[in-house]
């Protein structure tokens, strides 16, 4: 069976239909890219899928496991929602700490649950720390590790957010048009680090309007319009080939560089 | 009257002011969160009760509002409890003015508390919501995210408004001598009328300036502290 199993998500605001029926299937290691126009409920998608959004109706399965029963408390949605990691558009790093507390805080919060806390504490914060080490280092940033976010670029302050996200090794890691809020000449680092984070047992989901960071690096390609998934295939079939007349006019708006890599 | 005499008399005065001004921030401060929260509670009725009590608390001068809690008791219920503290205090341990001083600490705690929450809610209110959904998706409960996240940011947010009101608090302690408490000015009021000295009158001013100049130092200092991180 796939790794995550979206079966007809729904969710509205008020009488405004916002998803209407969104199902679609992704492998483990696989990077989906969602495009679509203004509105058409590509945030809502990744919202639910992070569960700060309720859905209406639908299911989500994740390695088998179906996630959505209606009546769980805070602290199953809270363990549910750890299946998934969300780097937002606009970062959202937390200003009061430094680059590095912000990649480990939730790691060190989570670590406070485990049975062997008490006993191990140093041995799991030594760890963690370490843990952060390397994540700020993949993503490029092992200078700025004492730094706040307020003393960075937007494109390392995302980098940050990627790095804080992975820190909790999350199943799917979603990115909700992570250089949308970037300076055009800072979105290369950001698409390159997520670029470069593809690999076997990482599957990620992201939403953009980067036509050929999503060409070139998307498995699967999903165009949303209206609340519903209105085409999907791979990355050619999609981009060359796209069937749906909503599709065509969707990508004739974007010019496409063509000298491939 | 020498100088250094007087000095001393009204230092007595502001010991009183500086009484009023210490447990109306001690017990103000903290009251004013829970308030703050009953404010932004999704409970209706809560939000409701909450913001018609911070409604009158706020718009009534400070004044009136010592004045009802010091004689409703009396009025109301034909017991004067706060002139009985008073007089039992005053035969039993030679204590002067404790139920006025009671009542007016009262009143200014809950006055001083409905200012706080407002500025409490402010500040917790102007932090986006994206630094919450930050803190949910990396699996932190609402606790963990309210006392590592969002404290701090709103300590920062709040420390200017809330520095203007503790300097405006020291100033309004003058008003317990409208039931005749002994703070500084009644004190230099009665050394006009008793020793026909009119200069103590102005000169309390240096107190207060004294005061207000550490206080806006130690403020400053605070307010510092926090510079390290914008947001
Ligand atoms: N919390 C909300 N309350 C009411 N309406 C909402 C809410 N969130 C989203 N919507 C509406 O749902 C629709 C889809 O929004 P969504 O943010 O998912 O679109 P999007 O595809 O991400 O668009 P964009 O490309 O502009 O980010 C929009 O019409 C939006 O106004
Ligand atoms: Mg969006």
């Amino acid at each position: 069976m796939a790794h995550l199993i979206v079966e007809n998500l729904t969710k509205s605001f008020g009488s405004l239909k916002v998803l209407k029926g969104v199902s679609f299937t992704l492998e483990k290691g696989e990077v989906l890219a969602i495009i679509g126009s203004s509105g058409s409920g590509k945030t809502t998608l990744l919202r639910c899928l992070n569960f700060l959004e309720t859905p209406d109706g639908g299911q989500i399965t994740v390695s088998d496991k179906p996630l959505l029963d209606g009546h769980d408390n805070d602290d199953e949605i809270r363990k549910k929602r750890l299946h998934f990691g969300l780097v937002f558009q606009s970062f959202n790093l937390f200003p009061q700490y430094t680059v590095h507390k912000n990649v480990t805080l939730a790691l060190e919060l989570l670590s406070q649950e485990r049975e062997d806390w008490k006993t191990n504490k140093k041995a799991i914060l030594d760890e963690i720390n370490k843990t952060a080490d390397d994540l700020l280092a993949r993503v490029g940033l092992a200078d700025k590790a004492q730094a706040y976010p307020c003393q960075l670029s937007g494109g390392q302050q995302q980098r940050v957010a990627i790095a804080r996200a992975l820190a909790l090794s999350p199943e799917i890691l979603c990115f909700d048009e992570p250089t949308s809020a970037l300076d055009p000449n800072l979105t290369g680092e950001v698409l390159r680090v997520i670029r470069s984070l593809k690999s076997a047992d990482r599957t990620m989901i992201v939403v953009t309007h980067e036509m050929d960071f999503a060409r070139k690096v998307a498995d699967k390609v999903i165009f949303m319009a209206n609340g519903v998934i209105e085409e999907e295939g791979t990355a050619q079939q999609v981009f060359e080939n796209p069937q749906s007349e909503l599709t065509k006019a969707f990508l004739t708006g974007f010019d496409f560089d063509k000298d491939e890599e | 009257m020498s100088f250094l005499e007087v000095t001393l008399f009204l230092w007595e005065g502001f010991k009183i002011s500086l009484l009023i001004f210490a447990v109306t921030l001690l017990c103000g401060a903290p009251l004013g969160l829970p308030i703050a929260f009953c404010s932004m509670s999704k409970f209706k009725p809560l939000r409701a009760l909450s913001k018609i009590i911070v409604w009158i608390v706020r718009g009534i001068p400070l004044m009136l509002q010592i004045f009802i809690i010091y004689y409703v008791p009396g009025l109301l219920f034909e017991f004067p409890l706060f002139s009985k503290i008073d007089i039992y205090m005053l035969v039993n341990y030679d204590i002067v003015d404790a139920g006025r001083i009671v009542a007016v600490l009262i009143a200014f705690t809950l006055n001083y508390a409905c200012y706080f929450s407002e500025i409490y809610r402010g500040g917790i209110e102007s932090i986006s919501y994206g630094q919450y959904e930050a803190g949910y998706v990396l699996g932190m409960t609402k606790s963990q995210i309210f006392r590592k996240i969002i404290l701090v940011q709103v300590i920062k947010r709040i420390v200017p408004p809330m520095s203007n009101e503790i300097i405006t608090l020291i100033k309004d302690t003058a008003l317990a001598n409208c039931i005749m408490v002994c703070e500084i000015i009644k004190n230099a009021k009665e050394l006009a009328a008793n020793e026909a000295l009119v200069w103590p009158l102005f000169f309390t001013g240096v107190f207060y300036l004294v005061f207000v100049g550490l206080l806006t130092i130690l403020l400053g200092k605070l307010e510092k502290k926090l510079d390290y991180f914008r947001g």
